[in-house]
C-alpha cells in the first residue's frame, strides 16, 4: 500500500516537499493554517537578487502541488504529533486526527514583531512601516504616506530584531540586508525623485549576486548607506520622522528627518513551530528554531525518527536554499520509509 | 580577697575591649565632619539619646526586625544577644546581693559560682539560681540553632550565609565555647557542692555520679575564661566588631547623621556595624533570579573591612535598594555602594595585625578634577517662558507611546507647558552618577539647571523615575519636581482631567527609583484606582521587585537581566491582569520583553481613559497625531 506522508506548513518548503514526495510515489497531505497555501510568498512583490516576480515562483509551486495524490488541507492548525509504532498520529486544533508514516515539518518563520522595538515607533507613528508592509505597497502599486502624500525621503533600518541581544535574538537573519537593498532600488524605481538612506551595522551580502545588487544600488540608484544603528525615532511637528543615529564611519552623531521609515524585520521561529515543539517534544536551539539532529549531515532530521524538517523552521534561509532543503527532506523520507518497510 | 589565676585571660580580654571601644569611638568622633559632630552633641542632650536607648534595646538585644521577618533567625539572634545581656545583668545583681562585697569587679559576677560554690541552696538564693539557669538555657537554645545554621542554613529559614575567614572562625569557635564551658564549669562545681538549679544542678549531680566533679570543674573554669578572653581580643578583627559599633551607629543615626556623598567616619561605622547576617543576600534578586551569590551588601561590607578591591562587587548591583529596606541594622547600603563606585578601582594591600586593629581612616581619594570639561561642547539654549516644564528623559524617548500619552494628557488638561527635551535633550546625569562619574554628571546637571531656570517654570514634570530622583536630590532648583504620576493625580484632583473608568484589571509594578528611591508609592496607585481595577500583588511598595533592566548594573549580561525580568513578570501576572502597569519607561521596556501580558505606563492608561470630547484643540497649531499603541475601548 502507498505510504502516507504528512507535510505541516504550506509555504515554499512545504509545497516543494509535497510536490517531490508525490513524484516519489507517496500519498501526501499538506496542512496549511491560512486559507490558501504559499506562505510569505503571497506577500512579497519581487524576489532578490534578480527581482523576478514572486508570483512566478508561486505558480511553479502551485503547479507541482496540484497533482493527484496531494491533498491540501487549508485553515488547519496542527497541534500535536504523537509517534506510535512507526506511525504518527497528527491532531489539529479542532481535535481532528490524521495518521501518517512520516512527517515533514515546514512551519517556517514569523517576522519579528517590530512593536517590540518601541523606540522605532512601529504602531505608534503612522509612517513607520515594516519591510512586509512595503512589499504590500509595491504590490498595490502605490507608495504613499498615511495622509496620502508621496514620500520624498525614506529611511531603511537594518537588523530590526536580529543581532539584538536586548530582544533575545543573537543571530543574523541574513536576508534583511539584501531585502533592504532590493527595496531601496524599488523605492527609487517607483519614486525617481526620492532619496533613500539605509542604516546598517554590517552589509552581509553573502549570496549569489547580492554584492552586485548592493553595488548597483549605490552606483545606479544613488541609495545612501550609513553605517550606524538607529537609536530612536520621534515625530516632528511637520509630521516628519526624526531619526537619531550615529554615522560610525564619520564618527559623528547624526540626526535627520525622513517621511517614511521602513524596518527590516528579522526572522523568528514561528509561533506554530514553537507550540509544536512544546507539545511534541521536538528539540529547539538557543535561537528557538528547531534544532536538527546534526548540523552538517542531518539538517533535515529531527530528534524523533520519522519526523523531518524542511526550510526556515530550522534557520533563516532564502527561497533557493529553502527549496533545496525541502528536496533534501524528501530524500531523507524516502530513505526512512524504505528502511522501515522491513 | 577572692582571686584565682584562671580569671586572668578574661580580665585581660575585658579591659582590652573596653579600652579599645573607647579609643575607636573617640577616633570616629574625631573623624566626623563638624556639622556631624554638632549633630551628635545635640543628640546627646536631646531626644536622640532616649530614642537610641530604646532602639538598642529593641534591635540590638531583642532583634525585633529580624523576629518580624524571620522568627526562627530572630530567636537565634535574640537568645544570644538578649540572653547574654540578661546573664550579665542578673549575674552582676547576684554578685552584688549575695557576694561578699558590693560593687564587685566584673569577674566576680561572671565567675560567681566559682567563688561562691555553696550559693543557691535554698529560698531566695535557689530562686535566683533557677533564674540564672533559665537564662543560660535560653542562650544555649539559641547557640544550638546557630551551630545548626552553620551546617544547614535551611533550619533558620535563610538560604545563604556569608563565608568566613580564619580569624572569624577562631572567634566563632571561642564564642561557641563560652556558654557550653560555663555550663560545664558551673555544673561540675554544683555537682561537687550539691548546689545549682534545674540545669546546672541536675547536670552536675549526674556528672558527679561518675566523675570527680571537684577536679573536673577547674579546667572548665579556665576554658570559660579563656574563651571569653580570646573572643574579646579577636573581636575587633572579626564581624563581631558589629556588637560595639552598632551602639555608636544607632546613636549617630538618631542624631541625624547620614551617609552623604563623601566617605568619612559614618561610612566606617556603618561598615563595621554589619554583622554579616545574610538577610541582604536573601533579599537580592541577583541571588534568587540570576544565581549571583557573591556581590551582596554583606560581601561588600566585608570586602571593605578587609581592605580588598571591591570595585567588581560595587558595580555588580541593580541599585534597587531592596537590601536597604531589609537590613536589620539599618545600614544605608546603597549610598555606601555609591561611595565605593566613586572610588573606582582600589589597591589591595595586605595589612599587618596592628593595622587591622587600628585601620587608618579608610580614605578614598576624591575624583581627580580634569582641567578640560568634557561637555563643554553642549550649547546653551534659550527655552520658551512657561509654567510647567515637561522633561520626558532619554528612556521616555525610547518608549514613544509614553511620550505621546503625556502630550495627550498635557493638552487635555489645558496646562501651559513647554516640552523641554522634545527635540532631544541632555541626559539628567543619574546614569553617570551610578557609574561613579560625579564630576561629569555635575556638568550635565548644571546645563539642565540653567535651562530650567531660564524657562521660569514653577513645576517640572518628568516621566522617568531615574530623572525624577536626580532632579529631586541633586539639582538645586527652586521648582517643584513631580513625577508624571504625581502630576496626573493633581490634575485629577483639581478636576482638570476628566477620565472614564476602563473596565480593566491592572497590576502595578513600583519602579525602584520612584518607590524605594524616592518614596513615591501611593500616587501611581491612586491614579490607577481612578481609571481601572487595581489588583494587589505579593510585591508591593517597599517590597517591590526590580525589573532587572536597571542602569545601575554594569556587570551582568543581558541574559541575566532577562532572567530577572522573567521572574518579575511571572510574579506580577499571577492574577492574570489585563495590563501590567508601571510608571517607568525602563521598567516598561524591560518587562514587556518578558511577558505576553500588555505592559503599559500609567500615562498610557490614563490617556486612553480621557473623555475624548474634553481634548482642547488649539486651532492655530497643526494637529499633532497622537496614537496610543492599543485602543482599550472595545
Amino acid at each position: 500500500m502507498e505510504k502516507h506522508v504528512v507535510v505541516i506548513g504550506g509555504g515554499v518548503a512545504g509545497m516543494e516537499a509535497a510536490g517531490h514526495l508525490q513524484k516519489s510515489g507517496f500519498r501526501v497531505s499538506l496542512f496549511e493554517k491560512e486559507e490558501k497555501p504559499g506562505g510569505h510568498l503571497n506577500d512579497w512583490y519581487k524576489l532578490f537578487p534578480d527581482r523576478r516576480r514572486s508570483s512566478e515562483v508561486k505558480e511553479y509551486l502551485d503547479k507541482i502541488t496540484s497533482e493527484d495524490g496531494i491533498k491540501i488541507i487549508t485553515g488547519s492548525i496542527i497541534d500535536k504529533i504523537v509517534s506510535d509504532k512507526n506511525q504518527f498520529r497528527i491532531s489539529d486544533k479542532d481535535g481532528k486526527e490524521y495518521s501518517a508514516d512520516a512527517v515533514i515539518i515546514a512551519t517556517g518563520f514569523d517576522l519579528f514583531k517590530s512593536e517590540r522595538k518601541e523606540e522605532y515607533g512601529y504602531g505608534i507613528y503612522d509612517n513607520v512601516i515594516t519591510s512586509a508592509d512595503l512589499e504590500k505597497m509595491f504590490r498595490s502599486g502605490s507608495i504613499e504616506l498615511a495622509d496620502g502624500r508621496i514620500p520624498e525621503t525614506v529611511g531603511i533600518v537594518h537588523c530590526v530584531g536580529s543581532r539584538d541581544e536586548k530582544v533575545g535574538n543573537l543571530y543574523c537573519s541574513k536576508l534583511c540586508c539584501v531585502t533592504a537593498v532590493k527595496q531601496a532600488i524599488e523605492i527609487r524605481e517607483h519614486l525617481p525623485s526620492s532619496k533613500v538612506f539605509c542604516f546598517y551595522m554590517d552589509m552581509r551580502m553573502g549570496g549569489a549576486y547580492y554584492e552586485e545588487l548592493y553595488r548597483e544600488a549605490q552606483e545606479e540608484w544613488g541609495v545612501n548607506f550609513i553605517r550606524g544603528k538607529v537609536s530612536e525615532v520621534s515625530e516632528a511637528i511637520n509630521n516628519k520622522l526624526v531619526i537619531k543615529s550615529e554615522d560610525t564611519l564619520a564618527g559623528k552623531p547624526l540626526k535627520m528627518q525622513v517621511d517614511m521609515l521602513v524596518l527590516m524585520a528579522g526572522m523568528e521561529m514561528s509561533e506554530g513551530g514553537l507550540k509544536l515543539s512544546e507539545s511534541s517534544g521536538l528539540n529547539k536551539g538557543n535561537n528557538r528554531f528547531f534544532s536538527p539532529a546534526d548540523h552538517h549531515f542531518g539538517s533535515n532530521k529531527s530528534n524523533i525518527k520519522g519526523i523531518f524538517y524542511a526550510g526556515t523552521c530550522t534557520m533563516p534561509m532564502n527561497i533557493t536554499e529553502t527549496i533545496s532543503h525541502a528536496r533534501a527532506a524528501v530524500s531523507d523520507v524516502i530513505d526512512y520509509l524504505k528502511d522501515s518497510k522491513a | 580577697m577572692q582571686f584565682d589565676p584562671f580569671i586572668i585571660p578574661f580580665n585581660i580580654g575585658l579591659y582590652f575591649i573596653v579600652i579599645y571601644a573607647v579609643v575607636r569611638s573617640v577616633s570616629w568622633f574625631g573623624d566626623l565632619s563638624r556639622p556631624d559632630k554638632l549633630r551628635l552633641q545635640r543628640g546627646f542632650f536631646g531626644k536622640a539619646f532616649g530614642q537610641s536607648i530604646k532602639e538598642i534595646f529593641l534591635e540590638s538585644l531583642i532583634h525585633r526586625k529580624i523576629l518580624k521577618s524571620n522568627p526562627r533567625l530572630g530567636y537565634m539572634h535574640m537568645s544570644l544577644a538578649f540572653g547574654w545581656f540578661l546573664l550579665i545583668l542578673f549575674g552582676t545583681i547576684e554578685a552584688d546581693v549575695f557576694g561578699a562585697h558590693h560593687l564587685n569587679a566584673p569577674y566576680k559576677a561572671i565567675f560567681f559560682k566559682f567563688f561562691n560554690p555553696e550559693h543557691g541552696r535554698m529560698g531566695f538564693e535557689a530562686a535566683f539560681s533557677f533564674l540564672m539557669d533559665l537564662i543560660l538555657a535560653f542562650i544555649l537554645s539559641g547557640l544550638v540553632l546557630a551551630i545548626i545554621k552553620r551546617f544547614s542554613s535551611r533550619v533558620v529559614g535563610i538560604k545563604k550565609t556569608t563565608k568566613l575567614r580564619v580569624l572569624d572562625k577562631i572567634a566563632l569557635t571561642s564564642l561557641w565555647l563560652i556558654f557550653p564551658s560555663r555550663l560545664l564549669a558551673e555544673s561540675f562545681t554544683s555537682g561537687a557542692y550539691g548546689t545549682g538549679s534545674f540545669l546546672t544542678g541536675s547536670l552536675g549531680s549526674i556528672l558527679a555520679s561518675f566523675l570527680p566533679a571537684q577536679e573536673m570543674a577547674y579546667p572548665f573554669w579556665w576554658l570559660y575564661s579563656l574563651s571569653l578572653g580570646t573572643f574579646f581580643i579577636l573581636l575587633p578583627l572579626t564581624r563581631y566588631m558589629h556588637i560595639p559599633t552598632e551602639l555608636f551607629l544607632i546613636f549617630a543615626r538618631n542624631s541625624g547623621i547620614k551617609t552623604g556623598d563623601q566617605p568619612g567616619a559614618f561610612r566606617e561605622i556603618q561598615i563595621y556595624s554589619c554583622s554579616s547576617c545574610g538577610i541582604c543576600i536573601d533579599a537580592c534578586q541577583l541571588n534568587f533570579s540570576a544565581g549571583i551569590t557573591n556581590i551582596q551588601s554583606a560581601y561588600l561590607m566585608k570586602g571593605i573591612r578587609n581592605n580588598e578591591n571591591v570595585s567588581d562587587i560595587a558595580f555588580n548591583c541593580l541599585m534597587c535598594g531592596r537590601c536597604d529596606q531589609k537590613c536589620p541594622v539599618g545600614i544605608e547600603l546603597t549610598p555606601l555602594r555609591m561611595l565605593s563606585r566613586r572610588a573606582g578601582e582600589t589597591v589591595e594591600n595586605e595589612q599587618s595585625i596592628w593595622q587591622k586593629y587600628f585601620p587608618g581612616r579608610q580614605v578614598m581619594l576624591p575624583v581627580k578634577p580634569v582641567s578640560d570639561p568634557s561637555y563643554s561642547w553642549l550649547k546653551q539654549e534659550e527655552p520658551a517662558k512657561t509654567d510647567v516644564i515637561y522633561f520626558a528623559g532619554c528612556m521616555t524617548h525610547l518608549t514613544p507611546a509614553i511620550k505621546n500619552s503625556m502630550i495627550t494628557i498635557l493638552e487635555a488638561s489645558g496646562v501651559r507647558y513647554n516640552f523641554l527635551d522634545e527635540k532631544g535633550g541632555v541626559c539628567c546625569g543619574r546614569p553617570l552618577m551610578l557609574a561613579g562619574q560625579d564630576r561629569e554628571a555635575r556638568e550635565l546637571i548644571n546645563h539642565n539647571s540653567q535651562l530650567i531656570w531660564k524657562s521660569g517654570a514653577h513645576t517640572i514634570v518628568t516621566s522617568c523615575p531615574i530623572c525624577y530622583k536626580v532632579f529631586k536630590e541633586s539639582y538645586y532648583l527652586d521648582v517643584e519636581v513631580l513625577h508624571h504620576s504625581q502630576f496626573i493625580k493633581n490634575l485629577i484632583e483639581e478636576g482638570s482631567l476628566k477620565l472614564n473608568f476602563l473596565h480593566r484589571k491592572v497590576t502595578y509594578h513600583t519602579p525602584c527609583d520612584l518607590g524605594r528611591g524616592s518614596g513615591v508609592y501611593n500616587e501611581p496607585k491612586d491614579v490607577l484606582r481612578h481609571v481601572a481595577r487595581l489588583l494587589k500583588s505579593d510585591f508591593e511598595d517597599e517590597n517591590s521587585l526590580c525589573c532587572g533592566g536597571s542602569l545601575g548594573n554594569m556587570k551582568i549580561s543581558s541574559r541575566q537581566k532577562s532572567m530577572i525580568a522573567h521572574d518579575v513578570a511571572t510574579e506580577l501576572t499571577k492574577g492574570n491582569p489585563d495590563i501590567l502597569a508601571t510608571s517607568c519607561p525602563l521598567c516598561k521596556k524591560t518587562l514587556s520583553a518578558a511577558t505576553t501580558t500588555r505592559v503599559a505606563d500609567i500615562s498610557e492608561i490614563v490617556a486612553d481613559a480621557i473623555v475624548r470630547t474634553a481634548i482642547k484643540k488649539k486651532l492655530n497649531e497643526p494637529v499633532r497625531k497622537v496614537k496610543v499603541a492599543v485602543d482599550f475601548h472595545n
